[in-house]
């Protein structure tokens, strides 16, 4: 029956991603609740150490090889489909990450099997598997189900505990031979994010500013509030690319995962791929004006209303607080 | 170069999204539409390439709401051809839209030579997947995602891709590919409404017709917004209340 599970472990320059142990707990819960076996293809080049980490598996297969170093998404796809045929899998959890971008678009292709994209949640039904994505920036939850649990899923960074997928455990390892797919899709070398500039992943207080600020002369007005707290501005992807804020000071998915003591979001609606760099911060306190911005879910604090009247009235009261008023 | 972008128009999530009453898409009644970022993003970037080394720009999408405003726009920016993919389309997911691209693309030269074709990276209700690797799939050409800088060089291109963390890495490609832009090496240029307007006097839009023959993959059982599960505490009153209320809390957590 070709219904097992298999995982893509992701690892990025020697280290699993927090999405591999994601996946590996779910999967694991997955795995038992229909009966099935729970399988990680390990993928890369030199990785044989890292497969003692993923003791939720019932086994780690490890496709270990030069070209292997950073395939092409279309490479996977191939290595997978062979996988799945060779171990009889019939449902792929995937990374929805920038890493495995493509892979399931890929393998669905050559598979004729459902890829659902943005995956959040997947739980056993009957003989099936019910699928949540999140879609809209975070703003719809849409339910799918795949027939007998067979198909392609990409999960969303931050779905589900990362710690449920870890164990102290060895799994079996099997190095498996599949014939690699070339591609004239060649990884060249790293590029390291710039130096020189504010590390925001070590400051306390950050400012963090998004699309509500709406023109790069109001970004004076984040650093004005940061100086008066002492820390850093940062801001969401459209500001960065906007040019208004350096790359260095990207939150999120693509840019850093930041956990300061205060993350004051301002006008940042708070889309997944956002949420994936700040929600673990102790203390968020976000303004915006729509009542329905996914960031009031993961703040503790949060305020309905233009970042604009809000920001003099708080810049007098810290100045007020800070004479000793 | 002979550059082809992929547009299409999504809700925009500014707005209040309301699920239908046949609880299975959202309604129509209230949403606006708009190219997504990345689209933006996708078109600026092919904009640069001409700029910087020469060639043509023709812009294709399907037929949607708002989708002409979209390809009018990009005419204004500086695309040289505009091309909508119109029929009984009715809800095209990605492998279906794919296919239909992938038809055009083929008939329109985008494949062989020096075309390269460039969309968004993903797209907000991209359910089935993103287009771009299912139509390079199609095409039997290679697929680069989360491109953030296109050179070319080398008889092929240098292509940059994020990783996580603000790591990037560099990928070289034959210049017949399909990229995936998520942001161009400059923010989309902005153009006034009156050129928008010129553009819709003096160009026309083609138009092609197309017959979707991929189904959806699964159906949707249910659409609904999340439940908030660990939701805020809302602060109410004026700002200044609003803002002696702030203060206060950050004094309590010895923030100030």
């Amino acid at each position: 029956m070709a219904n097992g599970i298999l995982i893509l472990a992701e690892h990025l320059k020697g280290e699993f991603a927090d999405i591999t142990f994601e996946m590996l707990g779910a999967g694991r819960k997955l795995a038992d609740a229909r009966g099935v076996p729970l399988r990680v293809a390990l993928v890369g080049n030199d990785v044989a150490s890292l497969a003692p980490q993923l003791g939720l598996a019932d086994e780690v297969l490890l496709v270990s090889a030069p070209a292997l170093e950073m395939p092409a998404a279309s490479t996977l796809a191939a290595l997978l489909k062979g996988l799945m045929e060779q171990e009889s899998a019939g449902l792929v959890l995937l990374g929805g990450t920038n890493a495995t971008m493509g892979v399931g678009s890929i393998l669905s292709a050559r598979t004729s099997l459902p890829f659902v994209s943005y995956g959040k949640d997947a739980k056993a039904d009957g003989a099936d598997v019910l699928v949540t994505s999140l879609l809209f920036g975070g703003k719809i939850l849409t339910d799918v189900r795949l027939p007998e649990g067979r198909g392609i899923i990409s999960v969303s960074s931050g779905s589900f505990p990362a710690d449920a997928g870890r164990s102290e455990k060895a799994p079996p390892v099997r190095n498996v031979e599949v014939p690699l797919e070339a591609s004239p899709v060649v990884f060249r070398a790293f590029i390291a994010p710039p130096a020189g500039d504010v590390d925001i992943t070590k400051q306390d207080i950050l400012v963090a500013l998004g699309r509500g600020i709406q023109t790069q002369d109001n970004i004076a007005l984040g650093e004005e509030l940061a100086a008066l707290l002492g820390g850093a501005v940062c801001g969401s992807r459209p500001v960065i690319d906007q040019g208004w804020l350096p790359l260095t000071r990207q939150v999120g998915k693509s840019g850093m995962t930041v956990k300061p003591r205060l993350y004051l979001a301002l006008g940042i609606s708070g889309a997944p791929e956002h949420q994936e760099g700040m929600k673990d911060s102790p203390m968020i306190i976000a303004v915006n004006t729509d009542p329905g911005a996914p960031i009031f879910d993961v703040a503790k604090y949060g305020v309905v209303m233009d970042l604009f009247d809000l920001a003099e009235p708080l810049k007098a009261a810290i100045e007020a607080k800070k004479a000793g008023a | 170069m002979n550059l082809f972008v992929l547009l299409k128009t999504v809700p925009d999530t500014v707005e209040e999204l309301t699920v239908a009453a046949d609880n299975v898409s959202l309604d129509p009644e209230w949403l606006r539409f708009k190219l997504s970022d990345s689209d933006e993003h996708a078109l600026e970037q092919a904009l640069l390439l001409k700029e910087k080394h020469g060639g043509t720009v023709t812009v294709v999408a399907l037929d949607a709401p708002e989708v002409e405003e979209a390809l009018f726009q990009a005419l204004a920016k500086g695309a040289d051809r505009a091309v909508k993919l119109t029929g009984e389309l009715g809800e095209v997911r990605s492998l279906a839209a794919a296919k239909l691209f992938a038809d055009f693309l083929k008939s329109a030269g985008a494949v062989g030579g020096d075309a390269l074709i460039l969309l968004r990276s993903q797209a907000i209700d991209d359910l089935e997947g993103e287009i771009g690797p299912f139509l390079a799939d199609l095409l039997g050409l290679p697929y680069l995602g989360v491109v953030v800088a296109v050179a070319p060089g080398d008889g092929g291109l240098a292509v940059t891709k994020e990783f996580a963390g603000g790591m990037r890495g560099e990928f070289s490609l034959p210049t017949g590919a399909v990229l995936g832009i998520q942001a161009a090496e400059k923010p989309p240029r902005y153009v006034p409404i009156a050129k928008v307007r010129a553009a819709m006097k003096a160009s026309t839009l083609e138009t092609v017709d197309v017959t979707p023959d991929q189904p959806a993959r699964f159906p949707i059982e249910k659409m609904y917004k999340p439940e908030s599960a660990g939701r805020a505490e809302m602060l109410e009153g004026s700002p200044e209340e609003v803002a002696n209320r702030l203060v206060d809390l950050l004094a309590n957590q010895s923030l100030i």
